[in-house]
């Protein structure tokens, strides 16, 4: 693979909360286009990191690029070219799905035109279409998510950071959530995702794996069972887990 | 939880004894007096004298009297005519205008009531002076008896009404609420795998409040006894026992809203709401005589104008069960079929 | 802006529930007050125990009854009686007439009356009592000028400023105004912004490149609407169902609305960032706020005669001063020289809170 763009630095980078560092001294890059599994166990301190990386929080020191700016000192820019779907759901449930998108839009500031367009685009590509004016508390879970990750990328943002997006979802679902993924790092968005489901991990193109606050393994997923000497994702999860106790 | 529901209620009747109150005391009061005589100043004396009235002072004009009540520094101005005196011994009438601050009518239509009757005595007085021999003073005179509050201390009277409030708030917010948070929650779903009836859940969820609001009338009754002073007229047990099956009625109402709604920021709203209408209608403030008949036909259906009544008579006024025992059996009959359909109803939505 | 204003409809007009609650509340609470709720005294039940049962005693009987305060329950015949009765409940009073009463105001030149009164509601009781004597004295009066004797007496003119029929939507309406204010401004905006923290949507408009005050502001331009909808109902019904006037300046009404709609705002604001969830943010809001804004602002309870600690605490009600201004613009007619003062506590209020609850909502959430 030649040498591709890095749409995301980070160096050195720590967070304290009081005297608890949630990061300790992270450094990683990821490039353009990639679809990069940030993985951990719970209280690791991904979440933090990925608050960091979305400009919603301030690092205690070091540097964080996102897109090219600097998170740090233009955060308002550096939302414009990122979309976001958290663990917590982000759709309302009293608007209908077409409203979602609107408001969205709205949101990104993209012209009525455009709105149409893309709530189009995405509806048809989900098949969904019918769907439009059905407020999104009737609709099943698996497919609020699709909607989640469609409205994340209606302003084809450059990144688009996905926490936890498969929770609660069958199976089949979540293969198809994947397909999405694939299919928006085909158009060369870059997507930064954490998981728990280590099947999902081997899906991802290089996986960072954090424990107490550092990473403590980062590569392809091939490579990674290779230092391991194991066979899947789950048992490089496990030695990590278990080194650290 | 658990202090909270027993500190909330203290400082609820705490509080609410303090602030809510209509007495009227302390009337500032503003004199405009044209006339200078002596009967004037007797006049005057005997206001700045009353224990309702603070007196602030004169004016020169009606206008800047009126400025004051205007700039809200004064609830109250007395205008002496001119040739005040000379008119009361030479036409025997003397004329005074007083104008009252009536923003707030009650409060208002009291205050004229202490003007009136300050007149009133010192017109009988004026009669003494000025009649002749053969008369000691007014033939005919009254004499006044409180009963039951001779002090005529308001808080006795807010007390009683207040401690029911607080149960009822305490009861009805319990209950409406812990269903539907366990809705939310959805541990009802839970609950309902498991092999207890609907009864025995409705029972466990509502006896423990049931205990609590007793707990806290006890509490709210020794605070009226040693912090306010009010020494239970009628009998405690009484009491208790009456409250013990008006809170099965406000329990009941309680399950019933929680019934209806699906979030705990509706069940709060809609017990709120009906909690307004239902202290404002229940005669706690105002006498129930006065509210016009369709309102007081609304008060049948309302369980603390009942149980408000009840416990006023029983601990001012020392009245028995026989006194009240109509109203005891409307409030009973209430209960068991408040109770009856808001179990059927909570069967059906759950 | 429009995206966030639009959604806010839409969300506000879904939950119909609420929307009820927002719309029926201030109707409910005016026609409550303006009907149901009054403290004048009619028809109040009475008993006689005529001791004498002669001319006078009749008359003043009649004199009485013929009023419209007093009702008879009952006539007395024993002193034995008089207990049981005002257990009963019913009764509010009982007038015992002396034995020989004609005779003793011949033979003696005095008799007496004596009224008993059941003072465990002691307005009431003051009330009755103060008719009951002025009727009385009344009938005396006339008699002696009947007799030859010198009716000699100051008369009183009595004149209600403000509110001549002395209705209660008058004192109440005010109250019910800054409480709606209050409600649909702080405790909803507080429960409204605390829902999108737990629902996660507010994180993903943070991440967003709108500015963090605009997603404040696009939330809260629906209440302000709401807010003056709900106050425009009051007003006109009070107006034309309960016939309170606006002596005063409607656009000055109106400004002080704002003003004080911009601090309960901030309340709000300042709540929803204190509170984690909807359930912490209403529990805030309703006992911080609204209840001891019921209480302390004069809204139903004259604050003068409450305990001087109390009195202090209402002097950081906010809700207190507004209710001021609105009475004396409403009721008094008066122009804001009357009220500067009221007016700039509020101000520095406002002030106070907005750069407080700007402070507190942090664009990072940490």
């Amino acid at each position: 693979m030649n040498k591709r763009e890095k749409i995301i630095e980070v160096h050195d980078l720590v967070k304290r909360f009081g005297k608890f560092e949630a990061n300790k001294h992270l450094t990683f890059d990821v490039n353009r286009g990639e679809i990069f599994g940030f993985l951990g166990a719970n209280g690791a301190g991904k979440t933090t990191a990925i608050r960091i990386l979305c400009g919603l929080s301030k690092p205690t020191s070091g540097s964080v690029r996102v897109a090219g700016i600097d998170v740090n000192k233009n955060p308002e820019a550096v939302k414009k070219r990122i979309g976001y779907m958290s663990q917590s759901f982000s759709l309302y449930n009293d608007l209908t799905v077409k409203e979602n998108f609107r408001f969205y839009g709205g949101v990104y500031g993209l012209s009525n035109k455009e709105i149409r367009e893309r709530t189009a685009f995405f509806l048809d590509k989900l098949k969904m279409a019918s769907f439009e004016n059905m407020l999104l508390s009737k609709i099943p879970l698996g497919w609020k998510q699709k909607l989640a990750f469609s409205v994340a990328d209606i302003h084809r943002p450059d990144i688009i950071f996905l926490d936890e997006p498969t929770g609660g979802v069958d199976p089949i679902t979540r293969r198809q959530f994947w397909e999405m993924i694939y299919e928006a790092s085909d158009n060369g968005t870059t997507v930064f995702v954490t998981t728990h489901y280590m099947d999902e991990a081997e899906y991802c193109e290089r996986v960072s794996i954090m424990s107490e606050g550092e990473i403590k393994a980062l590569g392809t997923p091939h490579d990674l069972k290779e230092d391991y000497k194991v066979d899947n994702m789950n048992d490089v999860f496990l030695r990590i887990a278990r080194n650290v106790e | 939880m658990l202090p909270i529901i027993i500190l909330i209620p203290i400082l609820q009747l705490l509080i609410l004894s303090y602030t809510a109150t209509f007495e009227i005391k302390n009337i500032r009061l503003v004199v405009v007096d044209h006339d200078h005589s002596p009967e004037s100043r007797n006049l005057i004396n005997k206001f700045s004298g009353s224990k309702f009235y603070k007196y602030l002072g004169q004016k020169d004009t009606y206008k800047e009297a009126e400025n004051s009540i205007a700039k809200g520094t004064a609830d109250q101005v007395l205008v002496i005519e001119p040739d005040f005196e000379k008119n009361l011994l030479t036409e025997r009438k003397g004329n005074v205008q007083i104008v009252t601050d009536a923003i707030n009518g009650s409060a208002a239509s009291l205050m004229a009531v202490y003007a009136m009757s300050i007149i009133n005595d010192f017109n009988g007085n004026i009669l003494v002076k000025k009649l002749p021999l053969k008369f000691k003073g007014i033939p005919v005179k009254t004499d006044s008896s409180f009963w039951y509050n001779p002090d005529l201390n308001y808080i006795t009277y807010m007390v009683p009404g207040i401690l029911v409030l607080l149960i009822t708030i305490i009861a009805l917010f319990l209950s409406s609420m812990n269903i539907v948070k366990e809705k939310e929650l959805g541990t009802i779903e839970q609950l309902n795998v498991t092999p207890i009836t609907r009864f025995e859940f409705i029972a466990g969820k509502l006896i423990p409040f049931w205990i609590i609001a007793l707990v806290d009338l006890f509490i709210g009754l020794l605070i009226a006894r040693y912090w306010f002073g009010i020494i239970m007229a009628g009998s405690p047990l009484l009491l208790v026992f009456v409250a013990a099956v008006y809170l099965i009625l406000v329990l009941s109402i309680g399950l019933f809203v929680s019934s209806l709604t699906e979030t705990m920021q509706q069940a709060m709203f809609i017990s709120w709401f009906v909690l307004v209408v239902f202290i404002l209608m229940s005669g706690l403030f105002t006498p129930v005589e006065s509210m016009p008949l369709w309102a007081q036909k609304l008060n049948l259906i309302n369980p603390l104008a009942y149980f408000i009544k009840i416990n006023r008579m029983i601990m001012l006024k020392g009245s028995t069960f026989s006194d009240f025992h109509n109203d005891f059996y409307i409030l009973a009959g209430y209960a068991a079929a408040m109770l009856t359909f808001s179990a059927i109803k909570h069967r059906k939505t759950s | 802006m429009w995206a966030f204003i639009k959604k806010e409809f839409l969300y506000i007009f879904r939950d119909y529930r609420t929307m009820i609650i927002l719309f029926g509340m201030p109707l409910a609470q005016i026609i409550l007050f303006g009907f149901a709720i009054t403290n004048d005294i009619n028809n109040a039940h009475i008993a006689i125990l005529d001791n004498s049962k002669d001319v006078v005693t009749r008359e003043i009987t009649r004199k009485l009854l013929s009023s419209h305060y007093f009702i008879l329950d009952r006539y007395l015949k024993t002193d034995k009686e008089i207990k049981p009765a005002f257990q009963k409940g019913e009764i509010k009073e009982v007038v015992v007439f002396q034995k020989d009463f004609a005779q003793k105001i011949k033979t003696e030149g005095i008799a007496h009356v004596q009224l008993i009164l059941d003072a465990s509601d002691p307005n009431t009781a003051n009330i009755l009592n103060s008719y009951t004597e002025g009727i009385i004295n009344t009938y005396v009066l006339h008699k002696l000028a009947g007799e030859g004797g010198i009716p000699l007496k100051v008369n009183i003119q009595s004149t209600m400023l403000y509110n001549k029929e002395l209705k209660s939507v008058f004192m109440f309406v005010p109250g019910i105004i800054t409480v709606i204010l209050m409600l649909v401004s702080a405790m909803m905006t507080s429960i409204t912004i605390v829902r999108e923290k737990e629902l996660g949507t507010m994180e993903a408009l943070l991440v967003s490149p709108v500015k963090p005050n605009i997603i404040i502001l696009g939330k809260v331009v629906p209440y302000v609407v709401l807010s003056f909808v709900n106050l425009a109902i009051i007003l006109l019904l009070s107006q034309f169902v309960f016939g309170m006037p606006i002596r005063g300046s409607v656009l000055l009404l109106l400004a002080e609305s704002l003003l004080f709609l911009i601090m309960s705002l901030s309340l709000g604001i300042l709540i929803s960032t204190v509170s984690k969830t909807q359930q912490q943010a209403m529990m805030l809001s309703m006992f911080a706020l609204m209840l001891p804004t019921i209480l302390l602002s004069g809204f139903i309870f004259p604050i003068e005669n409450m305990p001087v600690v109390l009195q202090l605490l209402s002097d950081i009600m906010p809700g207190k001063w507004f209710i001021i201004i609105i009475k004396n613009i409403m009721l008094k007619g008066l122009g804001i020289t009357y009220f500067w003062k009221e007016t700039l506590i509020i101000f520095f209020m406002t002030l106070l809170l907005v750069v407080m609850s700007i402070k507190k909502f942090k664009i990072r959430l940490e």
